[in-house]
Order: C-alpha cells, then structure tokens, then sequence
C-alpha cells in the first residue's frame, strides 16, 4: 500500500514536471534581456574570468550608483560612460537588481 | 543541465528540498523524453555558440543541437595579437566542450541544403536532421569574382586571413619570411564587412612586429574607402608609435583595386596605378556565408533581411540568422555584436516557443583594438529596436575613445581589451 502511494506520487510528479511545456528555467524579463548585453566584457552572469570587474553579488545600490556616475562623467572610466549614457534611471535599477542576485 | 541551471529549476516552481532529492532525476528524465522543441544552430562563432548557450539556459528540455565544420573555432579577434607575435593559434582557439556538458548536441559537419518546407537540413555525412527553429550564423564569404583576376585559390598566395585558422599562419609565417626592407600591403574592401576597426589594427600590429624585427619595412593600406573606424585615433597611433612606416591611400585617392596579378604580388588601381608587395594581404569584399545564398534567404545585397527584433529572417518564416550574415540596422559586423545578437534570438525563440511576449531587447557593441601590445582604443554604442528604425543607436549613448587621453588611458583599455576577450570567449565558448 505504502509503496503503491509512493509509486502514485511519484507518477503525478513525472506528470507535473514534464507534462508542460511552458517551463522556463530562467524567467526571460526586462532586466534579462538589458543584463545579458553586459556578459561581453563582464562574463556570463557578471563573473568575469579576466581583467575586467565581476560586477555579480554586488549591492543593488552600489551598482546602480556606480552606473549613474559613469554616466554623469563623475566616476572615471575609459569605457563605462560611453555605456551608461545608453541607459534610464528605470533601466540602471533593473541592471543592478539582476546581478545583485547572481551569486 | 548543470547544477546552476537545476537549482535555478527548482527555484522557480519552488521545490522543497524533498523534492530537491528527487527532482534531479526527474529532470534528467524530462529532458530525454520531452523537449519543448528541436532548435538547430549552424555555425559555431561568437553568434552561434552564445545562441546555443543562452538557449539551454532559458530552456534546459530544449533539444539544441550545434553544427560546425570544425572541432575547434578560432577567432578574428586577437588574430591580429598572433599575427604579431605575441599570441599563439592555441590562445585563440576554442572547442566545444562546454557545450556538450551542458547537453547541446555538437556536431562536426557541413550543412549542404536547408529545406525549408519540410524543415529539414541535410548534411554532408549525408545525415538528415529535422528542426522546429533554425538559427543559422555562417559569418562571412568572399566575392571573389568582383575582382579581375582573383580566385578562391590566389589566397594561398595573398591570404585574407579574414577568417581565423590556416590563414591566419599562412600570413605569419610570410610576414616571418620576409627580408627587412619589404613591403607589406593591407588592402581592405569596402563596406559592409567584418570588424570595421579589423584592417587598422592588423596594420598596427604588423608595424609592431615589424619595428621590432625589420624596422626598415613599411606597410602600404590600399584603402576601397575614403574614410574608416576610428580613423583619427589609429592615425595619432601610427603617428606616435610608427612614425614614417605607414602609408594610408584612401579610396578616393587611389587606393580602390579593380584587378590584381597574383603570380607578380601587384595590385592594380582603378586609377591605374600599380603597386607590388613582399607580402600581399589580400581582404575581398564581402557577403554572407554560403549557406544562406543556398538556402535564398539574403536579398540583392548579399545580405539577409531579418526582422532585427527576433532575427527571424524576413524571407522564411521559422529559421534565424544572426551575426555578420544578417542585415542589423546600426549594429556592425563584430563578433560583440553577434554574442549579443545571439542572445536577443535565444531568448526570441524561447519566448515563442513558450507562448509568451519577449520583453524589448537591448544590443551592445564594443570593439576594442590594440594600436600595439600596450595601446588599445575603443568603440562602443547601445542599441535599441524600433518598428520603424529596427536597430539603432540610442542617442548620446557610445561614441570612441577620447583623442587627448593620456599613456595610462591607453595602456587600460589594452588591459581591457585582453580582459574582454577573456570574458567574450568564456560567455561564448565557455
């Protein structure tokens, strides 16, 4: 009986899980499609193999102001404030709520 | 699927960890049993490589399978570094290893034939594969006929090396091979074509090699063009770091070829010059790869009208083209352009796949040259999509690197532009 359970369980799992085809392993949002831009210089998901900054794990407001500064001209760069000026205040956040989450 | 993307998996249809336990061979099992779509990439360069990637990324139980004629890529990018001397091929070539472990099917073949009514390609093993969307990024091919006198076989003898691999040797071990004292001519084609900036930096860092090993040599660039990328950034360059050892002759003055001898190394001009090199290098006009002509997606400029939103071409509905191949409103023929082009498709073909509204895509370019080991300059934009414009620039955004920046300045972006290739080839290949 216990093991009929478990067997039923299980069945309505596989059900559950391959049954849809609407799962998506990454919600593909706004913020997505802004960051993804990014992953060129800064590595995929912002881990950076190189010499250009890992911008991942960081704080949602150091982000977002750093990218404001660039954009401003107040925060040196060579390259940075040529990027940030294609960027609103709305779109900077984004930015910086998506990879303040990749860990 | 890798750890990263199960957990992500599971965070979205928030699993407890019980069923942490249990979802990881369900998942496995999902995968082989139902995909939510057969995706085909042809082509395993920046565009198509990120694409196949990001597209197992959104969509782990998509069946992705990538096709390239090569086990290993070697990039445009930093050919110039190895032309140079300071790269070796192995630096620039990358295999697709990762790909595989992440569950793309990777396979080492040519495609001849794309049907598009039944949704076929055909292969050159003679195998057949079925697809629900195809993306196809075969870069670029050469119009070797525009050229009096000119064959694919003359490349052997003045290499292009506008693609990465055997030519890119073929032009070292003849810069290597010639005497102090030569000439060396760069002879770039006229828009559209690969990497705008490519031509300038590959004399600039011929001139390097060449002031170090003959410094009495000189490079001549018989220009199809009045004007190019970054122009006054290399010339102050050239000027700085080569002073007398390049000539630049503009289209308009002369520097456009109509007809070449390759058994005597000379280039005639439209104007009826003549000039004979040491060494030849040789770069064709331009058009998208042969594919795509095979499968009559591009229109009367050898180029293929996509809808620049979702890349899906405007001739065939269901197949994508991506990277230099495609027509992309402002966006240039780089290799950061197809990596970002190849995102915006994976995500448009996943959105649709799945029934849901792609949120508005954004584009980048960046492209970095070396002027020398130490020296690099920059052009960058970001770009955005519109009904009427398709891809442009957003206003105020990119622009090149400041003209009155100091030694320091140059020398980070040479820093950078190591640090960006290190990042572009990880999110690409990696």
């Amino acid at each position: 009986m216990r093991i009929l359970f478990s067997i039923k369980t299980l069945l309505i799992l596989v059900i559950f899980f391959t049954g849809s085809t609407s799962v998506i392993a990454v919600e593909i949002t706004q913020g997505l499609m802004l960051s993804n831009t990014c992953a060129a210089c800064h590595g995929t998901d912002g881990k950076s193999p190189g010499a250009i900054p890992s911008i991942n794990g960081k704080s949602v407001r150091f982000l977002s102001q750093a990218l404001k500064e660039f954009r401003a001209g107040t925060r040196p760069s060579t390259v940075m404030g040529r990027h940030a000026k294609g960027y609103s205040d709305k779109e900077i956040n984004m930015i910086a709520e998506y990879f303040s989450r990749q860990k | 699927m890798n750890t990263i993307d199960r957990r992500r998996f599971i965070k979205l249809v928030g699993g407890s960890s019980a069923l942490l336990a249990m979802l990881g061979p369900l998942a496995a099992f999902s995968k082989s049993s139902k995909t939510t779509g057969r995706v085909i990439v042809v082509g395993g360069g920046f565009g198509g490589s990120t694409c196949a990637k990001y597209l197992k990324r959104f969509d782990p139980n998509l069946d992705v399978t990538l096709i390239d004629s090569v086990s290993r890529f070697v990039t445009c990018p930093f050919s110039n570094a190895v032309l140079s001397g300071f790269r070796e091929m192995n630096d620039i070539s990358h295999g697709y290893g990762m790909q595989t472990k992440r569950g793309v099917k990777v396979i080492q073949a040519m495609v001849q034939e794309v049907d598009t009514t039944s949704k076929k390609i055909k292969l050159n093993t003679g195998k057949q594969l079925s697809y629900d969307r195809l993306v196809l990024a075969p870069g670029i091919d050469f119009k070797w006929e525009d050229v009096d006198g000119l064959t694919v076989a003359d490349s052997q003898v003045m290499p292009h090396a506008w693609k990465g691999g055997s030519q890119t040797t073929l032009l070292r071990n003849q810069l290597k091979a010639m005497s102090d004292g030569g000439v060396v001519i760069v002879a770039p084609p006229d828009n559209p074509f690969r990497c705008p900036p490519g031509p300038y930096e590959r004399v600039s860092l011929i001139a390097h090699y060449l002031k170090q090993h003959k410094p009495k040599s000189k490079i001549l660039i018989l220009d199809a063009k009045a004007k190019f990328s970054k122009q006054p950034l290399f010339t102050q360059a050239w000027e700085l770091l080569y002073p007398g050892m390049i000539e630049w002759v503009s289209g308009s003055k002369g520097g456009r070829i109509d007809r070449v001898d390759v058994a005597t190394h000379t280039l005639y001009t439209e104007v009826g010059d003549k000039h004979k090199g040491d060494v030849v290098n040789f770069i064709p006009p331009q058009k998208a790869g042969v594919i795509v002509h095979r499968a009559g997606l591009t229109n009367n400029s050898d180029w293929c009208p996509v809808d620049q939103r979702t890349f899906e071409s405007k001739v065939h509905a269901g197949i994508h083209i991506i990277g230099d191949a495609s027509i992309a409103g402002k966006m240039p023929k780089s290799g950061f352009a197809a990596n970002s082009q190849g995102k915006v498709c994976a995500a448009a073909i996943v959105s649709s796949i799945h029934g849901i509204v792609m949120p508005e895509p954004s584009y980048v370019n960046t492209c970095y040259s070396l002027a020398a080991p130490d020296y690099g300059i920059s052009v960058a934009a970001v770009y955005r999509y519109s009904k009427d414009k398709g891809i442009y620039k957003v206003k105020g955004s990119g622009g090149v690197s400041p003209k009155d920046a100091d030694q320091a300045f140059r020398a980070a972006e040479a820093r950078y532009a190591v640090g960006w290739y290190d990042s572009i080839t990880s999110d690409a290949f990696g």
